[in-house]
């Protein structure tokens, strides 16, 4: 099947998933830091963090890995001279999850905001007036409802997030759509791979979406529903 | 910065804005006239209707574009059948196909957008309609719809942008669209901030005109829906 291609194919998919899971970690960081940059009483922190989600989500995602990779090459190799160190290189995975996750902190960064916006605020109070310090307070109270509030929002940034991560194979990273296009090139049948790697795909983001559906109904365990 | 191989780019610059523009506005008219009618079959309450609908929106929406846009470009042209046909005309060219990716994405958002919409109706707009003696295909076509596509705007907006992006794609199938035009000035002079930040310029400039457009649009259509002033 598809020309003894497979398992390289597979092996492009650890690559895949690898990327997008280092994403999803620098993301949901820098989400959280924005977040709660956003909700700050301070106006230039506030002001810092609405910029940083208006210019990355007004720039198209292949522009800023292009930007990153291209011109975090040049400017590393600028500063290594300058410093009189030899020839320093960003690898393509490095750059990929640090563009991937510069663009999707940007997204959890306003899925985070809106859950915490979510939580009542009597409830922090409550937590204040038990004598729980402000540290206690977020991370008993807070931090659990947001996750329970953001899961929807997280849920659909990664499932784009998985898709973007195939723009990746553009600045030459070998993941899952590089290689099928490798394949494509050598075998001379792009549609048989294409079509593959867009199964693989298909099949990462329906799991993805029953595994964060079983931890929805997880975190919402004490939810009152309305009968 | 260098901002003397930039004024001599900037016809490169001209060109390929004209070229993403072209590319967002074929995509889009093809895509909401085709959005439309799945749209509504999708929110049908006919399985037969609105299930291959749901099938191809799950596709659609759960592969990367990208891997659209090479099947399209690099995969049909592999069959000798697809080549000896009628579709060639279209598919030999890389603007067609791009624009066949684009617009093929968009329309299975597009209706999942109008779907909800449909079906987010308030029940008393339709028994309103029928108290009044609309048949059903009235109460559609008169009620139902227009409001539908009005509530759609916000998220349909969001929508035109996500197309304004997934149009730098279209630099991977040798068009020479912004994101082109900026790797093309980049392997001529070697400053990669220059030539990307430029291109993202352009397009924060495009994507905050669409924003205060579509504030506009829904100023006017969405009068009703606004917060009304504390009596």
């Amino acid at each position: 099947m598809l020309h003894g291609y497979l398992p390289s194919l597979l092996e492009g998919t650890l690559v895949t998933l690898g990327v997008g899971l280092v994403s999803l970690a620098i993301a949901s960081g820098l989400g959280l830091i924005g977040a709660v940059a956003k909700l700050s009483r301070t106006p230039w922190v506030r002001s810092v963090a609405d910029g940083y989600t208006t210019l990355i989500r007004g720039v198209p995602d292949l522009v800023l890995m292009l930007l990153i990779f291209f011109g975090g090459k040049w400017a590393i190799d600028k500063l290594s001279g300058a410093l009189g160190w030899g020839p320093a290189d960003l690898s393509p995975f490095t750059a990929g999850c640090l563009t991937l996750g510069l663009i999707f902190g940007a997204y959890l960064t306003e899925t985070f905001r809106g859950a915490l916006l979510a939580i009542p605020p009597g409830q922090r109070e409550a937590g204040l007036a038990y004598g729980m310090s402000p540290i206690d307070v977020a991370w008993r109270i807070t931090f659990p409802q947001m996750i329970r509030f953001a899961l929807p929002g997280f849920t659909n940034n990664w499932l784009v997030l998985v898709k973007s991560t195939a723009l990746v194979s553009v600045i030459g990273l070998t993941d899952m759509m590089h290689r099928a296009g490798s394949a494509a090139g050598s075998t001379q049948d792009p549609f048989a791979f294409y079509a593959a790697a867009g199964a693989i795909y298909l099949a990462i983001t329906s799991v993805s979406l029953l595994g964060l559906k079983a931890l929805e109904r997880r975190v919402s365990i004490g939810v009152r529903r309305a009968a | 910065m260098e901002l003397a191989p930039l004024i001599d780019a900037a016809p490169l610059y001209a060109s390929g804005l004209a070229t993403t523009l072209q590319l967002l506005v074929a995509a889009l008219a093809f895509g909401l006239a085709l959005a439309l009618p799945l749209g509504v079959a999708r929110a049908s309450s006919h399985a037969w209707w609105s299930w291959p609908v749901a099938a191809y929106t799950f596709v659609i929406r759960g592969t990367p574009m990208l891997v659209q846009l090479f099947i399209i470009y690099y995969g049909l042209a592999q069959f000798d059948a697809i080549r000896e046909s009628v579709l060639w005309i279209g598919l030999e060219s890389a603007w067609f196909c791009a624009v066949l990716a684009l617009a093929l994405n968009t329309a299975a958002y597009t209706a999942e957008i109008v779907a909800g919409a449909i079906r987010a109706t308030p029940a008393g707009e339709i028994e309103a309609a029928y108290s009044l003696g609309m048949t059903r295909q009235q109460a559609f076509v008169r009620i139902v719809l227009p409001s539908a596509l009005k509530r759609a705007l916000p998220a349909y907006s969001n929508e035109v942008i996500m197309m304004l992006h997934a149009t730098s794609l279209a630099s991977l199938v040798t068009l020479v669209d912004l994101t082109g035009a900026a790797r093309d000035t980049y392997s001529r002079t070697y400053l990669p901030f220059e030539a990307y930040v430029t291109a993202g310029l352009v397009y924060l400039g495009l994507t905050l005109l669409l924003v205060r457009l579509f504030r506009r649009a829904e100023a006017r259509w969405l009068q009703h829906l606004a917060a009304r002033p504390a009596t």
